[in-house]
């Protein structure tokens, strides 16, 4: 089956971005499926730097109000630190969740995509790894330049775990939305409303263990929203999973 | 449309019976709560409605699934049906609460995990209703719609879990104390009257609100059916 899918899968991949989109040539359908939507989308972002660079730019002017908003002296810092990043967070991501769907409805690329005859989730999982490799990419240049700024180390080995947790919860749910809202009227400002009420139990728990490992607090009163995180991730990556095929049919 | 069924007839003049019947309750039949006094009685509307809006946002979900399993607009009606009545109900019980907390609390509003959770939920099926007013197409709209109700019915409890881990003052009257709850009372034989006859009231009450929001959806569906007629 795998061997009749392949070319088809790299056609219409190629004739809906750009040329030579696609590389690989073995292992089964399914991961073929998904890391060739991924490529396509890193080659296009590779290529024209439109959604790397806006988000960048948009977290590091988040992060700059901020610090006015907030005056963020010493010791407010200490208290704020994960807030403030996870607002940035989500605020970019956004901006990226949004781009990246519709970049795929404006160029008429879904209907392309949709036509591949490969299982949809495969669309949906391809998506969501590359708007999560974009995300974490932001938030692993943001980091840095937050922890110059503001004296602060950022790089405790738990942070960037809840980083990474944050964000796949963020991503899976975000993709999903994403891929709703650009069908509708209103397109581009429904995202966030969609999006931040149902993630507001990441941010909560994402924000409770960051600011835990920043001030170094006990791993018992940390694990419990690690955990909370890592059951979000499960939960919602499995739904959005099932329903992505009812998103995406016409 | 068929003519209103006998049924919900006799449903309507039964909910506004149970109105006057669970008011009169509240108000003058439950005796006075000795500390919070009379402010305490906005407790029996406050957790009928609470309660027949929980369960409305359950079968909204429930409905959801149906729906994307069977895709039969029919379920796209029970589900939002469902759903908007709860939501109205859910805004009194908010109201209701602020109303009682003033007093209690000394403030209308604090940033308790069920306060949260409230506010939270309310703004999701918020952004429900944005994102069906934002598809024209009906069988799409069914569509989003019951995934968007999925996730934040599935949202919406794990958020009052995230919220826990930050300290609750809210009592809880039913089942349980809670050792830093401001304002918890026991209820004693009269209150219990009114409490069991608010929820009674209130559950009759969004049944006949429900059953007249789903004859409203096949109405709705219908004009939408002939005005497409007409554009052809």
């Amino acid at each position: 089956m795998t061997d009749k899918i392949n070319p088809v899968v790299e056609e219409s991949v190629q004739a809906d971005t750009r040329p030579r989109a696609t590389k690989s040539r073995s292992s089964s359908g399914f991961f073929k499926a998904v890391s060739a939507v991924v490529w396509k989308d890193v080659q296009a972002e590779v290529r024209s730097r439109e959604l790397f660079s806006a988000m960048l730019v948009f977290s590091l002017l988040v992060i700059l109000i901020f610090n006015f908003a907030l005056e963020l002296d010493i010791k407010t810092r200490q208290s704020v630190t994960a807030g403030v990043l996870w607002a940035t967070f989500a605020f970019a991501g956004t901006l990226g969740l949004n781009r990246s769907m519709s970049i795929e409805k404006d160029r008429g690329c879904m209907d392309g995509l949709l036509l591949a005859p490969v299982d949809r989730s495969a669309i949906y999982f391809g998506k969501v790894i590359s708007n999560l490799a974009f995300m974490l990419i932001v938030e692993l240049i943001v980091l840095p330049v937050y922890s110059v700024l503001y004296n602060v180390n950022l790089f405790i080995p738990g942070l960037l775990l809840v980083i990474l947790l944050g964000s796949i919860g963020y991503v899976s749910v975000g993709t999903l939305l994403a891929a709703m809202s650009v069908q509708t009227r209103t397109r581009d400002i429904l995202l966030p409303i969609l999006l931040f009420p149902v993630i507001v139990p990441v941010l909560l728990a994402a924000v409770k263990a960051s600011s835990g490992f920043l001030t170094g607090a006990e791993l018992a009163d940390i694990l419990p929203p690690i955990n909370l995180l890592i059951f979000y991730d499960i939960v919602f990556t499995a739904v959005a999973f099932m329903v992505f095929d009812s998103v995406v049919e016409e | 449309m068929d003519p209103k069924p006998l049924a919900l007839k006799i449903l309507d003049i039964v909910s506004i019976v149970v109105l006057a019947i669970a008011t009169y309750l509240a108000l003058v039949f439950a005796p006075m709560e000795l500390v919070m006094g009379n402010v305490q009685r906005v407790f029996y509307f406050h957790i009928g409605t609470a309660w027949t809006a929980l369960i409305g946002f359950i079968l909204g979900a429930v409905f959801s699934v149906i729906y994307l399993i069977k895709k039969d607009l029919k379920w796209d009606r029970l589900e939002i049906a469902a759903i908007e009545v709860s939501m109205v109900f859910f805004f009194i019980t908010i109201v209701l609460g602020s109303i009682w907390a003033r007093p209690v609390w000394n403030t209308w509003w604090t940033w308790d995990p069920r306060l949260t959770t409230a506010a939270v939920t309310e703004l999701i099926y918020a952004a429900y209703f944005m994102l069906r007013q934002g598809i024209d197409d009906p069988e799409r709209r069914a569509r989003f719609g019951a995934v968007y109700a999925l996730i934040g019915g599935l949202s919406a409890p794990i958020t009052f879990f995230a919220i826990r881990f930050f300290r609750t003052i809210h009592p809880v009257v039913i089942a349980g104390g809670n050792g830093n709850a401001q304002g918890s009372f026991n209820m004693t034989g009269n209150m219990l009257v009114a409490f069991f006859f608010g929820l009674f009231a209130f559950t009759v009450i969004f049944i006949d609100l429900f059953w007249h929001r789903v004859r409203l959806g096949e109405l709705q569906s219908k004009v939408e059916e002939m005005k497409l007629q007409a554009t052809i």
